[in-house]
Protein backbone atom coordinates (compact mmCIF):
# COMPACT_ATOMS: atom_id res chain seq x y z
CA UNK A 1 0.00 0.00 0.00
CA UNK A 2 1.25 3.49 -0.83
CA UNK A 3 2.28 5.90 1.93
CA UNK A 4 1.14 9.54 2.23
CA UNK A 5 4.08 10.90 0.25
CA UNK A 6 3.60 8.54 -2.67
CA UNK A 7 -0.13 9.15 -2.58
CA UNK A 8 0.23 12.92 -2.73
CA UNK A 9 2.72 12.61 -5.57
CA UNK A 10 0.06 10.83 -7.59
CA UNK A 11 -2.66 13.37 -6.75
CA UNK A 12 -2.57 15.21 -10.08
CA UNK A 13 -2.36 12.08 -12.20
CA UNK A 14 -5.28 10.67 -10.26
CA UNK A 15 -7.41 13.77 -10.84
CA UNK A 16 -6.36 13.70 -14.50
CA UNK A 17 -7.47 10.04 -14.79
CA UNK A 18 -3.94 9.15 -15.87
CA UNK A 19 -2.97 6.63 -13.18
CA UNK A 20 -2.14 3.09 -14.26
CA UNK A 21 -4.48 0.45 -12.80
CA UNK A 22 -1.93 -1.01 -10.37
CA UNK A 23 -1.06 2.40 -8.95
CA UNK A 24 -4.71 3.33 -8.78
CA UNK A 25 -5.43 0.30 -6.59
CA UNK A 26 -2.56 1.16 -4.24
CA UNK A 27 -3.72 4.73 -4.00
CA UNK A 28 -7.36 3.86 -3.38
CA UNK A 29 -6.28 1.44 -0.64
CA UNK A 30 -4.30 4.19 1.07
CA UNK A 31 -7.07 6.77 0.72
CA UNK A 32 -9.59 4.46 2.37
CA UNK A 33 -7.57 4.48 5.56
CA UNK A 34 -6.13 8.01 5.57
CA UNK A 35 -8.39 10.94 6.38
CA UNK A 36 -5.63 13.52 5.81
CA UNK A 37 -5.01 12.37 2.25
CA UNK A 38 -8.74 12.06 1.63
CA UNK A 39 -9.22 15.71 2.61
CA UNK A 40 -6.33 16.81 0.41
CA UNK A 41 -7.77 14.94 -2.57
CA UNK A 42 -11.26 16.29 -1.98
CA UNK A 43 -9.95 19.83 -1.79
CA UNK A 44 -8.12 19.53 -5.10
CA UNK A 45 -11.00 17.78 -6.82
CA UNK A 46 -13.21 20.64 -5.69
CA UNK A 47 -10.71 23.21 -6.90
CA UNK A 48 -10.65 21.51 -10.29
CA UNK A 49 -14.43 21.74 -10.37
CA UNK A 50 -14.26 25.45 -9.59
CA UNK A 51 -11.89 26.06 -12.50
CA UNK A 52 -14.08 24.03 -14.84
CA UNK A 53 -17.22 25.87 -13.81
CA UNK A 54 -15.58 29.28 -14.16
CA UNK A 55 -14.74 28.48 -17.77
CA UNK A 56 -18.11 27.08 -18.79
CA UNK A 57 -18.87 27.16 -22.47
CA UNK A 58 -19.92 30.61 -23.56
CA UNK A 59 -22.85 30.90 -25.95
CA UNK A 60 -21.65 31.17 -29.54
CA UNK A 61 -22.31 34.56 -31.09
CA UNK A 62 -24.79 34.17 -33.99
CA UNK A 63 -22.47 36.07 -36.29
CA UNK A 64 -19.67 33.56 -35.60
CA UNK A 65 -21.91 30.65 -36.55
CA UNK A 66 -22.56 32.39 -39.88
CA UNK A 67 -18.86 33.09 -40.37
CA UNK A 68 -17.98 29.44 -39.77
CA UNK A 69 -20.63 28.33 -42.26
CA UNK A 70 -19.17 30.74 -44.81
CA UNK A 71 -15.84 28.89 -44.46
CA UNK A 72 -17.53 25.71 -45.61
CA UNK A 73 -18.49 27.23 -48.93
CA UNK A 74 -15.06 28.71 -49.48
CA UNK A 75 -13.02 28.38 -52.64
CA UNK A 76 -10.63 25.49 -52.25
CA UNK A 77 -8.20 26.55 -54.95
CA UNK A 78 -5.98 28.25 -52.41
CA UNK A 79 -4.66 25.10 -50.79
CA UNK A 80 -1.39 26.72 -49.81
CA UNK A 81 -2.98 28.46 -46.85
CA UNK A 82 -3.29 25.39 -44.68
CA UNK A 83 -2.02 24.55 -41.22
CA UNK B 1 -9.12 11.08 -48.70
CA UNK B 2 -11.32 12.63 -46.07
CA UNK B 3 -14.69 13.89 -47.22
CA UNK B 4 -15.32 17.59 -46.70
CA UNK B 5 -19.08 17.17 -46.43
CA UNK B 6 -18.47 14.94 -43.46
CA UNK B 7 -16.27 17.63 -41.96
CA UNK B 8 -19.00 20.27 -42.14
CA UNK B 9 -21.43 18.05 -40.27
CA UNK B 10 -18.90 16.75 -37.72
CA UNK B 11 -16.87 19.85 -36.93
CA UNK B 12 -19.66 22.21 -35.92
CA UNK B 13 -20.17 20.50 -32.56
CA UNK B 14 -16.73 21.68 -31.39
CA UNK B 15 -17.45 25.36 -32.01
CA UNK B 16 -18.57 26.21 -28.43
CA UNK B 17 -15.49 24.69 -26.79
CA UNK B 18 -13.13 26.13 -29.42
CA UNK B 19 -14.68 29.57 -28.94
CA UNK B 20 -14.50 29.36 -25.13
CA UNK B 21 -10.85 28.32 -25.28
CA UNK B 22 -10.15 31.09 -27.81
CA UNK B 23 -11.75 33.60 -25.45
CA UNK B 24 -9.44 32.62 -22.61
CA UNK B 25 -6.42 32.77 -24.91
CA UNK B 26 -7.16 36.10 -26.63
CA UNK B 27 -9.09 37.66 -23.72
CA UNK B 28 -11.56 39.39 -26.04
CA UNK B 29 -14.54 38.31 -28.10
CA UNK B 30 -13.55 39.97 -31.38
CA UNK B 31 -10.16 38.22 -31.55
CA UNK B 32 -11.66 34.98 -30.29
CA UNK B 33 -14.23 35.02 -33.12
CA UNK B 34 -11.54 35.78 -35.72
CA UNK B 35 -9.37 33.00 -34.31
CA UNK B 36 -12.18 30.45 -34.41
CA UNK B 37 -13.16 31.43 -37.96
CA UNK B 38 -9.54 31.08 -39.08
CA UNK B 39 -9.38 27.70 -37.39
CA UNK B 40 -12.42 26.45 -39.31
CA UNK B 41 -11.14 27.85 -42.57
CA UNK B 42 -7.75 26.14 -42.16
CA UNK B 43 -9.36 22.91 -41.01
CA UNK B 44 -11.76 22.91 -43.97
CA UNK B 45 -8.99 23.55 -46.44
CA UNK B 46 -6.61 20.98 -45.03
CA UNK B 47 -9.21 18.36 -44.14
CA UNK B 48 -7.74 16.09 -46.81
CA UNK B 49 -4.68 15.71 -44.59
CA UNK B 50 -6.75 14.71 -41.56
CA UNK B 51 -6.14 11.10 -40.69
CA UNK B 52 -9.60 9.48 -40.63
CA UNK B 53 -10.35 7.55 -37.48
CA UNK B 54 -8.13 9.78 -35.36
CA UNK B 55 -9.44 12.42 -33.02
CA UNK B 56 -11.09 15.27 -34.96
CA UNK B 57 -11.62 17.35 -31.83
CA UNK B 58 -7.91 17.17 -30.90
CA UNK B 59 -7.00 18.00 -34.51
CA UNK B 60 -9.19 21.12 -34.44
CA UNK B 61 -7.66 22.20 -31.13
CA UNK B 62 -4.21 21.74 -32.62
CA UNK B 63 -5.09 24.12 -35.45
CA UNK B 64 -6.61 26.55 -32.95
CA UNK B 65 -3.53 26.65 -30.71
CA UNK B 66 -1.12 26.84 -33.67
CA UNK B 67 -3.08 29.72 -35.16
CA UNK B 68 -3.16 31.48 -31.81
CA UNK B 69 0.59 31.08 -31.31
CA UNK B 70 1.40 32.25 -34.84
CA UNK B 71 -1.03 35.14 -35.25
CA UNK B 72 -2.37 36.33 -31.90
CA UNK B 73 0.26 35.70 -29.29
CA UNK B 74 2.19 38.88 -30.01
CA UNK B 75 -0.82 40.97 -28.90
CA UNK B 76 -0.95 39.32 -25.52
CA UNK B 77 0.92 40.59 -22.54
CA UNK B 78 1.39 37.66 -20.27
CA UNK B 79 4.08 37.10 -17.69
CA UNK B 80 6.98 34.83 -18.58
CA UNK B 81 7.47 31.59 -16.69
CA UNK B 82 10.60 33.05 -15.16
CA UNK B 83 8.64 35.97 -13.68
CA UNK B 84 6.58 33.68 -11.50
CA UNK B 85 7.71 32.64 -8.10
CA UNK B 86 7.79 28.91 -7.76
CA UNK B 87 5.57 28.00 -4.83
CA UNK B 88 5.52 24.69 -3.01
CA UNK B 89 3.11 21.85 -3.63
CA UNK B 90 -0.38 22.00 -2.08
CA UNK B 91 0.08 25.76 -1.81
CA UNK B 92 -3.53 26.82 -1.53
CA UNK B 93 -4.55 23.85 0.55
CA UNK B 94 -2.09 24.77 3.26
CA UNK B 95 -2.99 28.45 3.33
CA UNK B 96 -6.66 28.84 2.68
CA UNK B 97 -7.97 27.34 5.91
CA UNK B 98 -6.09 29.86 8.06
CA UNK B 99 -7.27 32.69 5.88
CA UNK B 100 -10.90 31.68 5.83
CA UNK B 101 -10.80 30.14 9.29
CA UNK B 102 -12.43 27.13 7.82
CA UNK B 103 -11.57 23.50 7.77
CA UNK B 104 -10.02 22.44 4.51
CA UNK B 105 -12.77 19.95 3.80
CA UNK B 106 -15.56 22.52 3.91
CA UNK B 107 -16.14 22.44 0.20
CA UNK B 108 -19.03 24.81 -0.22
CA UNK B 109 -16.94 27.44 1.55
CA UNK B 110 -14.15 26.88 -0.93
CA UNK B 111 -16.68 27.42 -3.71
CA UNK B 112 -17.78 30.68 -2.11
CA UNK B 113 -14.23 31.95 -1.76
CA UNK B 114 -13.73 32.70 -5.43
CA UNK B 115 -15.90 34.51 -7.92
CA UNK B 116 -15.95 32.94 -11.39
CA UNK B 117 -14.52 36.14 -12.80
CA UNK B 118 -11.52 35.86 -10.47
CA UNK B 119 -10.83 32.30 -11.48
CA UNK B 120 -11.04 33.26 -15.16
CA UNK B 121 -8.72 36.19 -14.59
CA UNK B 122 -6.22 34.08 -12.67
CA UNK B 123 -6.22 31.60 -15.56
CA UNK B 124 -5.92 34.21 -18.28
CA UNK B 125 -2.95 35.79 -16.56
CA UNK B 126 -0.93 32.58 -16.55
CA UNK B 127 2.10 32.47 -18.82
CA UNK B 128 0.98 31.06 -22.15
CA UNK B 129 3.10 27.91 -21.78
CA UNK B 130 1.06 27.10 -18.65
CA UNK B 131 -2.31 28.45 -19.77
CA UNK B 132 -2.66 26.21 -22.82
CA UNK B 133 -1.99 22.87 -21.06
CA UNK B 134 -4.19 23.86 -18.09
CA UNK B 135 -7.11 24.85 -20.34
CA UNK B 136 -6.75 21.68 -22.41
CA UNK B 137 -6.58 19.45 -19.34
CA UNK B 138 -8.68 21.02 -16.59
CA UNK B 139 -11.39 22.48 -18.81
CA UNK B 140 -11.41 20.44 -22.02
CA UNK B 141 -10.30 17.22 -20.29
CA UNK B 142 -7.89 16.09 -22.98
CA UNK B 143 -5.46 13.33 -21.95
CA UNK B 144 -1.73 14.01 -21.48
CA UNK B 145 -1.07 12.23 -24.78
CA UNK B 146 -3.61 14.33 -26.65
CA UNK B 147 -2.22 17.54 -25.14
CA UNK B 148 1.30 16.48 -26.17
CA UNK B 149 0.05 16.07 -29.74
CA UNK B 150 -1.97 19.28 -29.79
CA UNK B 151 0.89 21.42 -28.44
CA UNK B 152 3.62 19.36 -30.11
CA UNK B 153 5.61 18.98 -26.89
CA UNK B 154 6.86 15.83 -25.10
CA UNK B 155 4.60 14.06 -22.60
CA UNK B 156 6.94 14.88 -19.70
CA UNK B 157 6.75 18.57 -20.59
CA UNK B 158 2.94 18.39 -20.56
CA UNK B 159 3.03 17.01 -17.03
CA UNK B 160 5.58 19.48 -15.68
CA UNK B 161 3.77 22.45 -17.24
CA UNK B 162 0.45 21.28 -15.83
CA UNK B 163 2.02 20.89 -12.41
CA UNK B 164 3.67 24.30 -12.45
CA UNK B 165 0.68 25.97 -14.11
CA UNK B 166 -1.69 24.68 -11.47
CA UNK B 167 0.60 25.84 -8.70
CA UNK B 168 0.79 29.29 -10.31
CA UNK B 169 -3.00 29.33 -10.54
CA UNK B 170 -3.27 28.48 -6.85
CA UNK B 171 -0.85 31.24 -6.00
CA UNK B 172 -2.89 33.76 -8.00
CA UNK B 173 -6.12 32.60 -6.35
CA UNK B 174 -4.52 32.95 -2.95
CA UNK B 175 -3.55 36.52 -3.78
CA UNK B 176 -7.18 37.29 -4.69
CA UNK B 177 -8.46 35.68 -1.52
CA UNK B 178 -5.95 37.54 0.58
CA UNK B 179 -6.59 40.93 -0.97
CA UNK B 180 -10.33 40.47 -0.48
CA UNK B 181 -9.72 39.39 3.10
CA UNK B 182 -7.66 42.51 3.73
CA UNK B 183 -10.32 44.65 2.09
CA UNK B 184 -13.07 43.18 4.23
CA UNK B 185 -10.90 43.69 7.33
CA UNK B 186 -10.51 47.33 6.33
CA UNK B 187 -14.25 47.73 5.78
CA UNK B 188 -14.83 46.32 9.23
CA UNK B 189 -12.32 48.69 10.79
CA UNK B 190 -13.86 51.64 8.94
CA UNK B 191 -17.34 50.64 10.08
CA UNK B 192 -16.18 50.34 13.67
CA UNK B 193 -14.51 53.73 13.50
CA UNK B 194 -17.51 55.48 12.02
CA UNK B 195 -19.72 53.84 14.66
CA UNK B 196 -17.37 55.08 17.34
CA UNK B 197 -17.32 58.63 16.03
CA UNK B 198 -21.14 58.73 15.64
CA UNK B 199 -21.62 57.62 19.25
CA UNK B 200 -19.16 60.18 20.57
Amino acid sequence: MADCNETLQDLERFLDSELATGKLENLTAHLEGCVDCQQTFEFHAELRQIVRQAVHHEPLPESLVDRIKECFGTDLTDESDTQ
Amino acid sequence: MADRTEFTTEAMQFAPSLYTTALRMTRNSADAQDLVQETYLKAYRSYATFDQGTNLRAWMFRILTNTFINNYRAKQRRPQESELKDVENLYLYHRLPQLAQMSSSAEDQLMDMFAESEVRQALENLPESFLLPVLLSDVEQFSYKEIAEILEIPLGTVMSRLHRGRKALQEALYEYAMSRHLVSQQTLTDAQQSLKSSTN
